[in-house]
């Protein structure tokens, strides 16, 4: 059996899930959802060890397998359509700001 | 800054290299991997879009069967395992050319794993082993503006989306041991013997330069187990993963200059970064990436928009059965089908020619006339461009043609490798390129009467001489004439007109 | 001005029979969102111009001979999660404020196909997180039995409209009882199908593993009729059932006859009980008395498991939604918020202008439950949370699965109270989630379910509803079984339940646009 986590998370941890979740909280907001998710995470803890190790995951509520498409062009959206919502373009693309990290 | 590297030698007699190669292909698929937007290359930006791969908010992916079939194909030629039950993962990191920011990928259920293939490297065979197969889509691409267009430094960035969703199979080796001192060969021929295979399947056009087959070098150091040889008290095997790396050329670089700077620095007594490194072809160096470290949380779980795939053994055991001849028994059977030698063989395999001699046979050359020219002229100028033969511009069609001229007594070997140039310089077909330069063998006898007659009225002093018997001074007459015919002379008729006039009946 | 209180059916027959027409029929609700929806602010857009157009041309096909469906002409509205080409889409965010789908959601596609002119874009909780519709950007609604009250949620917008007589019908999602919940405080009939049975496609994903969408109405052949509409496979969704609908106008029409004769009527123990309202409870067992009259069979089910749901749910929802909802990042639509300066302190990175958007366009709610996704989902803590509730989820559908053995249908109060106040709940996260105790379950386990009008509680005479769940594509039961209980409460109160609501107060000066 894993170890049980912790319940409490700290205004460290909400930060670093902010980082990755791309939200730049204000303080005020770091000092009020660490609790506040604690609070919440204690009540969720609950489901800890309900599950024995033999009860499989469910990640689909149906049985459903093997749900193809076949292999053929369909119309899709013109570039006007696709740069519509574009809070700005140049030359048919979209224009992002400076791109710090590397691809992957 | 610089890194120092250890010699090779000096690295081969300390350490045993691990390898590691991930290969990303590119399916020719008509569509992409999870909607019906075209897959042709070079459309206009952002023309090949819609809302599910463009990310939109309530779009739904669905899976193109015949990316599955070709993973399936993939996994089979490579000897692997085809999983039973396996589904998609999203791979959960931002940036912007991933519309959803996330990747929809496999993580820990490959559809294809555990298997093998044997690569051949001068004659040796080592047996490289395939952890997974995984189907996986690309992301679309972005164009940085600013003074170097290179992405550091850039003011901003223009994306196009129309990448975004294309199929990709990411094969991953297991670590490739024993490899020793051929370990960057053993990398380079992995890759292409890859290619080879993967063009057999016709799954993928293969080609590293336009990046429908993307290579990751992976490599580690441990220190060899001999009791003579000391070693620091640095941290071993320590991995670092190489990547922009575009050609055969580049994997068997990248992988002996990676063994040479790691084993620096642990000569050293320092410890090698676990980071991705880029290659720089031009300099030869590789330089730091990003720490490849868990700050990347890629907080993977399964995707709930697709369903599990569950390849039916009996269309496995199809696919299995259509599968082409494997690599090593074709090259067996042309071997004996061309009458090549061990030897001759191994060249061409060895300079990545297996698949261009094989097209331009069958484009009705014979297979010496084809060796002759991939691994003769051709090679000799891929080396000077430090291109790939696949990448000169020169088709097997083009080849055989050019022969077909050679043999029809159009052109002359000189001719022919003019003719070779013109292809390769982008002018157009073989037949284009000795209109536009004028290179086709004059036939017409009345002119090339014309210049052996000056060329005998030159010279009277060797004319004389052949007059005599000597035939052998025919030579600089043939020179002379060849000169004032510019070379658009067949060498051996020439000589017939010059003993006709000069010798007796 | 009185409002157009007929129902969807009662309104076809009017259109058939050349009584009224499509025009009249919905510049009548158009008429009255002016009227009262200053107060309801059931509407996020209405799109008058567009409805009508639609409305004239389904007039002209009837005049043709040539109608599209039963609902060809009946306007409807759609839950803003639901992506409609021309008209915005903001599920209740800033972030998308004023975004313009470039495509229509496959529901969308099959309500224009089926001939139903679009009213407008109804309000919800942002991005379908919440039970009472206040975590809207754009403002609450309000309830129309009480407009200090809040009309339960996410789609809070859609049961207020059609409560309140805006819409005849209306499209809602449902991710843990968000069409059932506000039908039963709002008094109306609300259906959330079979997982699979209704096309997510253009639905603006919550919880993927959860999303359904389904029909908003006063009655239950009303909602059957709708059904059958949006219902059915979508080769774009790859978790669409490919099956065809069940006869569900069938089974409701069928029900309607009030006999339940041989239904096997299985009560849950955990889903009442302590904490449920004792006006919803007693409500509620005098549906379940009602049904054995009627012939029923009661039966008193354990589902030991559900106790877990509520658990399990926050782990799974917030999981998927923080990865649905990483794609809201400034690049492509919506909001862009670029700060002064770089977080490097030079110009402004991507990253930056990411962050800075998703801080300023997402609301608490929508914060607190990508960071707790994010949590829950991390290495280290995804066996511990999202895997361990993966298989919890397991076993609550264990319990469906043994419970309809030995019942066609399983019954409870669809919601613990009825309408709180605005304001009462919204600063404390869980007993906001308490709101879904009953209609979570429903959602984990992809079982269809309704929720019908139970009547009036007596504490504060606010509606309540009672809530009937299926197996897996048994949803014509849940059609069947709904009918005839709506009949026989009917047959008690001699009129609809919503006949009772006060009425709405006129239109404030400046009222909807």
């Amino acid at each position: 059996m894993p170890e049980s986590p912790q319940h409490a998370i700290t205004r460290e941890e909400v930060a670093h899930l902010a980082d990755l979740a791309r939200i730049d909280l204000s303080d005020a907001e770091l000092d009020h959802l660490a609790p506040q998710l604690s609070v919440i995470l204690e009540s969720i803890a609950s489901i800890q060890g309900v599950a024995g190790d033999d009860v499989p995951p469910t990640s689909h509520a149906l049985p459903l397998t093997n749900v193809y498409r076949d292999d053929v062009v369909r119309p899709g959206l013109t570039a006007e359509e696709a740069l519509a919502g574009a809070p700005e373009v140049e030359q048919q693309r979209f224009k992002v700001p400076r791109i710090l990290g590397d691809e992957q | 800054m610089t890194d120092t590297l250890l010699s090779y030698d000096e690295v081969l007699a300390r350490f045993d290299p691990a390898l590691g190669l991930e290969v990303h292909v590119e399916l020719d698929t008509a569509t992409k991997m999870f909607c019906g937007c075209p897959t042709t290359f070079g459309a206009e930006p952002n023309t090949q879009v819609c809302p599910t791969c463009l990310g939109l908010p309530g779009s739904m992916p669905v899976l193109n069967a015949t990316a599955v079939e070709s993973a399936i194909r993939i996994g089979l030629a490579l000897n692997c395992r085809i999983a039973e039950w396996c589904r998609f993962a999203r791979k959960n990191y931002f940036y912007p050319d991933m519309p959803k920011n996330f990747q929809t990928s496999q993580y820990d259920e490959p559809i294809a794993f555990d298997g093998s293939m044997d690569v051949e490297v001068d004659g040796e065979t080592f047996r490289v082993g395939i952890e997974r197969a995984h189907m996986e889509e690309d992301t679309g691409k972005s164009t940085h503006i600013g003074t170097t267009g290179r992405i550091h430094g850039a003011d901003y960035s223009l994306v196009d989306y129309n990448r975004a969703g294309i199929p990709l199979i990411e094969i991953v080796t297991k670590p490739v041991l024993g490899t020793g001192a051929k370990a960057p060969e053993v990398a380079r021929a992995y890759v292409g013997q890859l290619r080879e295979l993967l063009l057999g399947l016709g799954v993928s056009d293969v080609r590293m330069e336009q990046g429908s087959l993307r290579c990751d070098v992976n490599l580690s150091l441990s220190p060899k187990s001999s009791p003579d040889e000391p070693v620091g008290t640095a941290t071993l095997g320590t991995r670092t993963e190489t990547k922009n790396v575009n050609s055969l050329r580049s994997v068997e670089r990248a992988a002996r200059y990676e063994m040479q700077r790691h084993a620096a620095v642990l000569l050293d007594g320092g410890k090698v970064l676990q980071e991705t490194r880029h290659w720089h072809e031009d300099t030869g160096v590789t330089t730091s990436g990003r720490e490849k470290s868990d700050a990347e949380d890629y907080r993977y779980f399964p995707e709930p928009d697709l369903v599990p795939v569950a390849p039916a053994r009996e269309w496995v055991e199809r696919l299995r059965s259509e599968l082409p001849e494997p690599p090593h028994q074709k090259r067996a059977r042309l071997q004996t089908e061309w009458g090549f030698s061990d030897l001759e063989m191994r060249d061409t395999v060895g300079a990545g020619a297996l698949g261009l001699v094989e097209e331009t046979i069958a484009a009705g050359t014979s297979p010496q006339a084809a060796r002759k020219w991939w691994l003769g002229e051709l090679a000799r100028r891929a080396n000077e461009s430090e291109t790939e033969l696949a990448s000169l511009g020169v088709a097997p069609s083009d080849v055989a043609r050019v022969q077909a001229l050679v043999d029809e007594g159009s052109l002359n070997d000189k001719l022919a490798r003019q003719v070779l140039d013109g292809l390769i310089t982008g002018e157009g077909s073989p037949d284009e390129v000795v209109a536009a330069r004028g290179l086709a063998i004059v036939s017409d006898e009345g002119a090339l009467a014309t210049a052996v007659d000056n060329a005998i009225a030159a010279d009277p002093d060797v004319a004389d001489k052949i007059r005599d018997g000597k035939v052998a001074a025919a030579g600089a007459l043939i020179g002379a004439v060849m000169k004032e015919m510019r070379g658009q002379a067949d060498a051996g008729r020439v000589r017939e007109l010059i003993l006709e006039r000069l010798t007796p009946r | 001005m009185s409002a157009e209180t007929r129902t969807a059916v009662e309104l076809a027959g009017a259109l058939a029979s050349g009584e009224t027409t499509s025009v009249e029929v919905t510049q009548a609700h158009l008429d009255r969102i002016a009227e009262v929806d200053g107060a309801v602010h059931a509407f996020l857009h209405v799109d008058a111009e567009g409805a009508l157009r639609d409305a004239a041309a389904s007039d002209a096909r009837r005049a043709a001979g040539q109608t599209w469906s039963a609902l060809d002409g009946l306007p409807i509205a759609v839950k803003d999660v639901l992506a409609t080409r021309g008209l915005p889409t903001t599920c209740g965010s800033r972030i998308l404020e004023g975004w313009v789908p470039p495509y229509d959601a496959t529901v969308v596609a099959r309500l224009r196909g089926a001939g139903l002119p679009i009213l407008g874009k109804t309000n919800m909780d942002e991005f379908a997180m919440g039970s009472s519709t206040e975590h809207s950007a754009y403002g609450p609604t309000r309830n129309p039995w009480d407009l200090d009250r809040i009309p339960g949620g996410s789609g809070g917008g859609s049961a207020a409209a059609v409560a309140a007589y805006e819409t005849p019908l209306a499209i809602g999602t449902d991710t843990g009882g968000s069409i059932r919940q506000p039908g039963a405080v709002t008094g109306t009939v609300g259906v959330k199908p079979t997982y699979g049975g209704v096309s997510r496609y253009g639905l603006v994903a919550l919880a993927n593993s959860l999303d359904q969408a389904g029909p908003v109405t006063r009655t239950v052949l009303d909602a059957a009729l709708l059904h059958e509409v949006i219902g059915g496979h979508d080769p774009l969704d790859s978790t669409s059932i490919d099956q065809p609908v069940p006869a569900l106008v069938e089974a409701a029409r069928r029900g309607a006859d009030g006999d339940l004769t041989g239904v096997r009527i299985g009560v849950v123990t955990e889903l009442g009980g302590e904490g449920y309202q004792a006006g919803v409870l007693a409500r509620f067992e005098e549906s379940v008395e009602l049904m054995t009259k009627a012939g029923a069979e009661v039966v008193e089910v354990s589902c030991p498991h559900f106790v877990h749901a509520l658990a399990t749910y926050y782990l799974i929802l917030p999981a998927e939604a923080s990865s649905n909802l990483a794609r809201f990042d400034a690049m492509r639509y919506g909001l862009r918020v670029t700060p002064e300066a770089g977080a490097d302190g030079g110009q402004p990175s991507a990253e930056d202008v990411m962050r800075a958007t998703r801080e300023a366009g997402f609301g608490d709610e929508v914060k607190r439950r990508i960071i707790l996704g994010t949590y829950a989902l991390s290495s280290g803590y995804y066996d511990a949370y999202y895997g361990q509730a993966q298989k919890v989820r397991t076993l609550v559908t264990r319990d469906f699965e043994a419970a309809f053995e030995r019942a066609d249908v399983l019954v409870s109060p669809t919601a613990p109270t009825t309408a709180f106040k605005l304001g009462e709940k919204v600063d404390d996260p869980l007993a906001m989630y308490l709101n879904d105790l009953a209609t979570i379950p429903a959602n984990l386990s992809g079982v269809p379910g309704i929720s019908v009008p139970s009547g009036l509680a007596d504490e504060d005479g606010l509606p309540a509803g009672v809530q009937i769940l299926a197996p897996a594509m048994a949803d014509d039961r849940v059609y069947r079984v709904g009918a005839a209980l709506e009949a026989l409460l009917a047959q008690e109160w001699g009129d609809a339940l919503l006949a009772q609501a006060p009425p709405l107060p006129p239109a404030a000066e400046g009222a909807h646009r």
